[in-house]
């Protein structure tokens, strides 16, 4: 069978200027100029990353802190572009980079379903559709009037987690973030990624737990320092990440 | 381009919950809640109606009215760029996290500020029933004008928010500038008490005239010249498309600045 790619990432870097000293305003920047204090750092967070991810596989993106993983996700996510290469994906992306990015903490919990679907493109009557199936799914019925600033951590996470996965995504980006909540509503979590998986979705995945990347990933890539070290098969390329370290 | 049209028809549900979501936020847990809208205007315009009838006279007929509209425009002007200024940074987390075109949060903020507008005009209509000015038919005109204001607001909005995502000083800065420009618009004195050099400084403003013709069809009940509404409506156009290019030239960048 032939196999279509989703999304195609092609010599990808991203340059980072950082400046030696810091500057916020007109002033500073002015004496610093005149001073000749600033002088630009270029820090390479990724360079001539390339790889293709196919339709319907669980694409693992392995690598230690600071290897550029959250970047290329962000990337592929559209949040940043390279400074040059190009990143080319095709159907509709759901992020899960960060959950619960666009809550208001001075909206009710309802609210905040409506505002954050919307920020991730869904419209208003899809959302009412989908309410109940939200509700249920992140367990707040009785606290869907309430101010998420009143809401602990793990029900902010749970009702993200619900709003963000609604739907049915081509491809669904993932990061970190299956370590949010209590060891139930994790299965939950994994359940949902799995049917959608099942559905045909594309999944982009990152994780530092070797286990769950082995559980759910076909494919690793394996960056290291922004470049990528290698791309293989998810056990083999475990199992040498693991002793690596 | 039908991408672009594309990207804002799919963003345009999120666009309108964050403007709900301003003014909810505004008025919550206050009692009257959402009617505060219409009411704040109402009260502050009844003061400066009885305060401006009675203790200070100038030579304009109808005076109170003619401090109203100047108001009316120029608050408008204020709220809309100062807000749309901080827009970008105010937004700096989401912007780092999920993909969403960034002049949304500017556009936001002006319709917020529109809002407001409005309510200013429904709550400046009911001091004008109250004072029993001539109403005109001219008065349903007055969209003209206020869609100029806000084209205009707009332009600047997305020049401002992008100059401050690199150089916070103009958030500060700005409150001074606004304070000048003030002054060169017809706020609260009329034009003819202007000296030469200054009368053409003050029409250079682009907000002068707008103002202008908000008045002529709202208080005066006369059409103003076609020649102002076509320079206004040229300047209110270059100035958004400026800001339009200002701004796609370096939303890429915001992230490395926020």
């Amino acid at each position: 069978m032939e196999k279509k790619v989703i999304v195609k990432v092609e010599d990808v870097s991203i340059k980072f200027s950082l400046a030696s000293e810091k500057f916020d305003g007109f002033k500073e920047y002015f004496i610093q100029r005149v001073k000749k204090k600033i002088t630009y750092q270029d820090f390479w967070a990724l360079q001539d990353v390339s790889f293709e991810v196919y339709k319907g596989e669980t694409l693992g993106l392995i690598g230690v802190n600071g290897s550029g993983k959250s970047t290329m996700l962000k990337i592929i996510a559209g949040v940043m572009k390279p400074t040059c290469g190009s990143v080319k994906t095709s159907g509709v992306i759901a992020p899960l980079i960060e959950l619960g990015a666009g809550f208001d903490f001075d909206l009710t919990a309802k609210e905040n379903v409506f505002l954050n679907g919307t920020l991730l493109g869904y419209t208003r009557e899809y959302l009412e559709e989908h309410y109940e199936e939200i509700v249920e799914f992140s367990e707040l019925d009785q606290f869907m009037d309430v101010p998420v600033k009143n809401f602990s951590s793990g029900m902010f996470s749970r009702l993200a987690f619900a709003v963000a996965t609604i739907g049915q995504p081509d491809i669904l980006i993932v990061d970190e973030v299956l370590s949010v909540g209590d060891f139930h509503f994790q299965q939950k979590c994994e359940a949902r990624i799995n049917r959608m998986k099942e559905n045909g979705a594309t999944i982009l995945f990152v994780s530092h737990n070797m286990e769950q990347v082995r559980n759910l990933c076909s494919r690793i890539v394996w960056l290291e320092h922004g470049r990528v070290r290698s791309i293989g098969d998810a056990d083999e390329l475990c199992r040498e990440y693991q002793e690596a370290e | 381009m039908s991408v672009y049209i594309q990207n804002f028809v799919k963003f345009k549900p999120f666009l309108k919950e964050l403007v709900s979501r301003d003014v909810k936020v505004k008025y919550r847990r206050s009692i009257l809640g959402v009617l505060w809208t219409l009411l704040n205007p109402l009260l502050m315009m009844t003061v400066l109606s009885i305060v401006f009838s009675n203790l200070f006279k100038f030579d304009i007929e109808n005076f109170p009215l003619y401090l109203l509209c100047g108001q009316v425009i120029f608050n408008f002007f204020n709220d809309a760029t100062t807000n749309a200024m901080s827009a970008i940074i105010g937004s700096a987390s989401l912007i780092k996290k999920v993909y969403v075109p960034k002049y949304v949060f500017v556009m936001s903020r002006v319709c917020s500020s529109l809002i407001n507008l409005m309510a200013s005009c429904a709550a400046l209509f009911l001091i004008m029933i109250g004072m029993r000015a001539e109403l005109h038919w001219t008065m349903l005109l007055s969209v003209v004008p206020l869609f100029l204001l806000v084209v205009l607001a707009l332009g600047i909005g997305l020049i401002l928010a992008t100059i401050a995502v690199k150089y916070r000083d103009v958030l500060h800065l700005y409150s001074v500038l606004m304070a000048v420009l003030m002054y060169l618009t017809p706020v609260i004195y009329p034009m003819s008490i202007l000296p030469e050099w200054l009368y053409h400084l003050v029409m250079i403003n682009p907000l002068t005239s707008i103002l202008i013709m908000f008045r002529d069809v709202v208080i005066y009940g006369r059409l103003p010249g076609l020649m102002m509404f076509l320079v206004t409506a040229a300047e209110a156009v270059l100035c958004l498309g400026v800001g339009c290019w200002v701004f796609y030239k370096h939303q890429d960048g915001f992230i490395f600045d926020l």
